[in-house]
């Protein structure tokens, strides 16, 4: 295997070549097409992430995964970032957790993130991110912007007030549901989710009801109707299941 | 074409050229047609008409001369007279003065340090050819190094002689151009790309679209000799919809060069073919950066995906992209044509070349230059610029637009090159410089550009969208004096932030204003929230007084 030139693996096909690296001290292998973040979850080694979701293309947006690597000043987002022979991870440091925290904070000041009347309340992923890294209260000023909520649609709700735009939603329908009802439209602070062409999600015609965007979405921002406070559990779990079962139908 | 035919192309246009006795030259660029140069133009074409002048003198419509301040500009060419701010009503008496005195009321002087102490490469054409007329770019020796290097080189011949030239992306980050050639041309791929990057989104900016404006063949043939180096036998130009003349000119130079068997299939009788394609950006500022603008041409949202894998490996529908910049593919054709020793001669070790600068602000001469690399800002801002009008004091220089930093008098003997204006806090960038005299405030300064930031941040990763943000409400309340030490402390923390963590470059240099302006003249912070800490105190100073 190491003695010979490395072959391109055939599109498609998983690599084969495996790499061996050091995650906080920590040696371990994993294949070259895996992710940085792959490698440290199949050691146990755990790494906040937000946009990240098994089963979806990683886009790397929330940042919150950024590790160092030795020999480069610069970070990396490992959900996006692949190993490399030799490399050597740091996935905790005392830069990296203020860093965290403050995209945490950041993410909060955005939308207004009133738990107490939220129906994720206590199973948030921003909740919990937020008790993982120590973030007990905002030093950046709240935004407190005005933003509407969609409750169009039959059985579901789409709160903007709580989304986070990590663009698991847009992922989860357009590239396993094959429905593209979600979108991003607008830029910079002014982006939002949108269904078909900026109409109301009850008057979607590409939506099935599937329902995986509302169980993809890690924040109260997309829920089923008729809970209450503390009762939207979601169930994302069905993803990478999924995905694998269509993997190896199609081989 | 063979290279007879262009020579022959070439004589025929030169002869023609002169059997002319009086050849007058009015820009029609775009600072000029603001000023009506269309109407002189059509004035002048009159004038010659009624004094029975037909027979020896031709007028006729250039790209920019680059002193776009004293516009309209007109030029006498066999002369060598130039006339400034030249209205309609001059049109007589310009052409009453040809072959005797010039209108003194009216001329400019072509030895003044603005014209002398340039050097073109870039711009050797621009303001001294007709744009839509292919003949005359051949007769300035277009397309020779095109159709030469089909015929006596090998691709990675081309690379070699790119990468000795020692030539660097203008683009922005200065990115070795042979390394980058090198790379797509060994990147595997049964297809490839050529991207011309014509976005130019820095305010300020200019210099991109006035090659495209006023040399769009120039573009064209750096294109076909970086598909030959690479393997790419598809370009596109990506252009901002808003030069609306510079697509009009490139889309003419396209067919024309179709015509003439410049571009399409087997050019200059050999087996290699090269097309390019226009493709319209809608003005986003973000939809520069590389991956976006990919994205962008595919028919997909502007937004960029992280790197690796570089468009080099992995670009346009997955296969591998040379997207190069608008200015470093003009360098291209010159490079080839005169060699890469030639080229490497000029600038300083680590930069060579020329760069082109667009001049605006607290400056004189506001326009186009293009200088060798590593000629002092002072002699820039001072000499060519012409300093600071209205008996002003200079304050800063921005250069490299909203990704950039402001340098202060104390670094003016610096040499502009990439090298040194890093070590000054700011950077290159594609070519602005922003003059500021003694009255700008910096925080307001640095206020605009991360409203710039803000405002043209894509959204998609949380540090940029909402960083920018937070950073531009800190800076307004700094700048209104409002704030305390704590809103300076959090700015200078979400400085770092934004700048280590965010996707793409839009974020990681939207601090950078911040920081060299913090660098340079905290003391304006300083006493804004001097003022704020003194208002959340109670005995606030009366607003406005103060800084
Ligand atoms: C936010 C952003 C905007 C950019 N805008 C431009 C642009 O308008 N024109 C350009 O040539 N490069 C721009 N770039 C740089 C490109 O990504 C790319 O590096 C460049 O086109 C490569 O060409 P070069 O190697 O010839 O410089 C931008 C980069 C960023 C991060
Ligand atoms: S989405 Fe999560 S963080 Fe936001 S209000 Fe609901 S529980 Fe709180
Ligand atoms: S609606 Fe939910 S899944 Fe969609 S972008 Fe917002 S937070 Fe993410
Ligand atoms: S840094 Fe800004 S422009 Fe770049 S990807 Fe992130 S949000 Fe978009
Ligand atoms: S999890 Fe990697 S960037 Fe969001
Ligand atoms: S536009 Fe006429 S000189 Fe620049």
């Amino acid at each position: 295997m190491s003695g010979r030139p490395s072959a391109k693996p055939a599109a498609g096909a998983p690599s084969s070549k495996v790499k061996t690296l050091t995650i906080d001290d920590r040696l371990v292998s994993a294949r070259e097409d895996e992710s940085i973040l792959d490698a440290a979850r199949q050691n146990g080694i755990q790494i906040p992430t937000l946009c990240n979701l098994d089963g979806l293309t990683p886009v790397g947006a929330c940042r919150l995964c950024m590790v160092e690597v030795k020999g480069s000043s610069r970070l990396f987002a490992s959900c996006v970032t692949m190993v490399g022979e030799g490399m050597e991870v740091v996935t905790d440091s005392e830069r990296l957790q203020k860093y965290r925290k403050t995209i945490v904070e950041l993410l909060f000041s955005e939308r207004n993130h009133v738990c107490a009347v939220c129906v994720s309340n206590g199973h948030c992923e921003l909740q919990n991110l937020a008790q993982t890294l120590g973030v007990t209260h905002l030093t950046v000023p709240y935004l407190h912007p005005k933003l509407p909520v969609d409750a169009s649609h039959e059985r579901f709700v789409n709160d903007h007030n709580r989304c986070v735009l990590c663009q698991r939603c847009v992922r989860v329908c357009g590239e396993v549901e094959g429905a593209h009802t979600w979108d991003l439209r607008g830029r910079g602070i002014d982006t939002r989710v949108i269904t078909d062409l900026n109409q109301p999600w009850g008057s979607s015609e590409t939506c099935t009801g599937c329902g995986k965007c509302v169980h993809v979405c890690p924040t109260g921002a997309l829920t089923e109707k008729g809970k209450s406070i503390r009762e939207m559990a979601k169930q994302s779990r069905f993803l990478p299941y999924l995905t694998m079962m269509r993997e190896d139908r199609s081989e | 074409m063979s290279i007879e035919d262009l020579s022959q192309i070439s004589q025929a246009e030169r002869d023609a050229r002169d059997a002319i006795g009086h050849q007058i030259n009015v820009c029609v660029a775009a600072s000029c047609l603001s000023l009506q140069s269309d109407k002189v133009k059509e004035e002048l074409e009159k004038a010659v008409e009624a004094k029975g002048k037909k027979d020896c003198c031709k007028v006729r419509g250039v790209g920019c001369m680059g002193l776009c301040a004293a516009g309209p500009l007109v030029a006498v060419e066999k002369e060598k007279v130039l006339y400034q701010g030249v209205t309609p009503e001059d049109a007589p008496a310009i052409v009453d003065a040809l072959g005797g005195e010039p209108v003194a009321r009216i001329q400019g002087d072509l030895e003044a340090p603005f014209f002398a102490r340039q050097q073109k490469i870039v711009l050797e054409n621009c303001g001294r050819i007709d744009p839509e007329r292919i003949e005359e770019y051949i007769a300035a020796d277009g397309y020779l190094a095109l159709i030469d290097t089909l015929t006596a080189m090998t691709p990675i011949g081309v690379v070699q002689q790119v990468t000795r030239s020692g030539l660097r992306g203008r683009g922005g980050a200065g990115y070795p151009t042979g390394l980058k050639w090198a790379t797509v041309n060994k990147s595997q791929g049964t297809r490839k790309f050529v991207i011309c990057n014509g976005d130019e989104g820095d305010p300020g900016a200019f210099m991109d679209r006035a090659v495209l404006e006023s040399d769009p063949h120039r573009i064209l043939e750096g294109m076909a000799l970086a598909g030959y180096a690479v393997g790419a036998s598809q370009g596109f130009v990506y252009v901002r919809a808003e030069y609306p003349l510079a697509i009009k000119r490139l889309k003419l130079a396209i067919k024309q060069a179709e015509k003439m068997g410049l571009l399409g299939a087997s050019i200059g009788g050999t087996t290699f073919g090269f097309n390019v394609d226009i493709r319209l950006g809608a003005g986003a500022f973000v939809c520069g950066e590389e991956t976006a603008l990919i994205s962008s041409v595919e028919g997909g949202r502007g937004t960029p995906r992280p790197r690796p894998p570089y468009p080099a490996e992995s670009g346009l529908w997955g296969y591998p992209t040379l997207i190069n910049n608008v200015e470093t593919l003009a360098n291209i054709p010159t490079i080839l044509r005169n060699g890469p020793e030639w080229f490497a001669r000029i600038g300083t070790a680590k930069s060579r070349g020329t760069k082109v600068f667009a001049l605006a602000g607290a400056i004189t001469n506001t326009g186009l230059i293009e200088v060798p690399m590593g000629m002092p800002l002072r002699e820039i801002i001072f000499d060519i610029g012409g300093g600071v009008p209205d008996g002003k004091a200079f304050k800063a220089v921005q250069t490299g637009g909203p990704s950039g930093g402001c340098i202060p008098e104390s670094g003016l003997d610096m040499p502009c090159d990439y090298e040194s204006l890093a070590k000054l806090g700011s950077i290159m960038g594609s070519g602005g410089m922003i003059v500021m005299d003694e009255t700008s405030s910096m925080v307001d300064v640095a206020k605009f550009f991360m409203e710039f930031c803000m405002d043209e941040s894509c959204g998609k990763c949380v540090p940029c969208r909402v960083g920018t943000a937070q950073m531009h409400e800190l800076l307004r309340q700094i700048s209104a004096g409002e704030a305390t030490a704590r809103e300076l402390a959090l700015l200078e923390h979400l400085c770092d932030v934004v700048k280590s963590t965010s996707l793409c470059g839009l974020g990681q240099s939207a601090p950078n204003p911040v920081l060299s302006t913090l660098h340079y003249f905290r003391d304006e912070y300083e006493s804004k929230i001097a003022a704020g800490e003194a208002a959340a105190a109670g005995h606030a100073p009366p607003a406005g007084g103060a800084a």
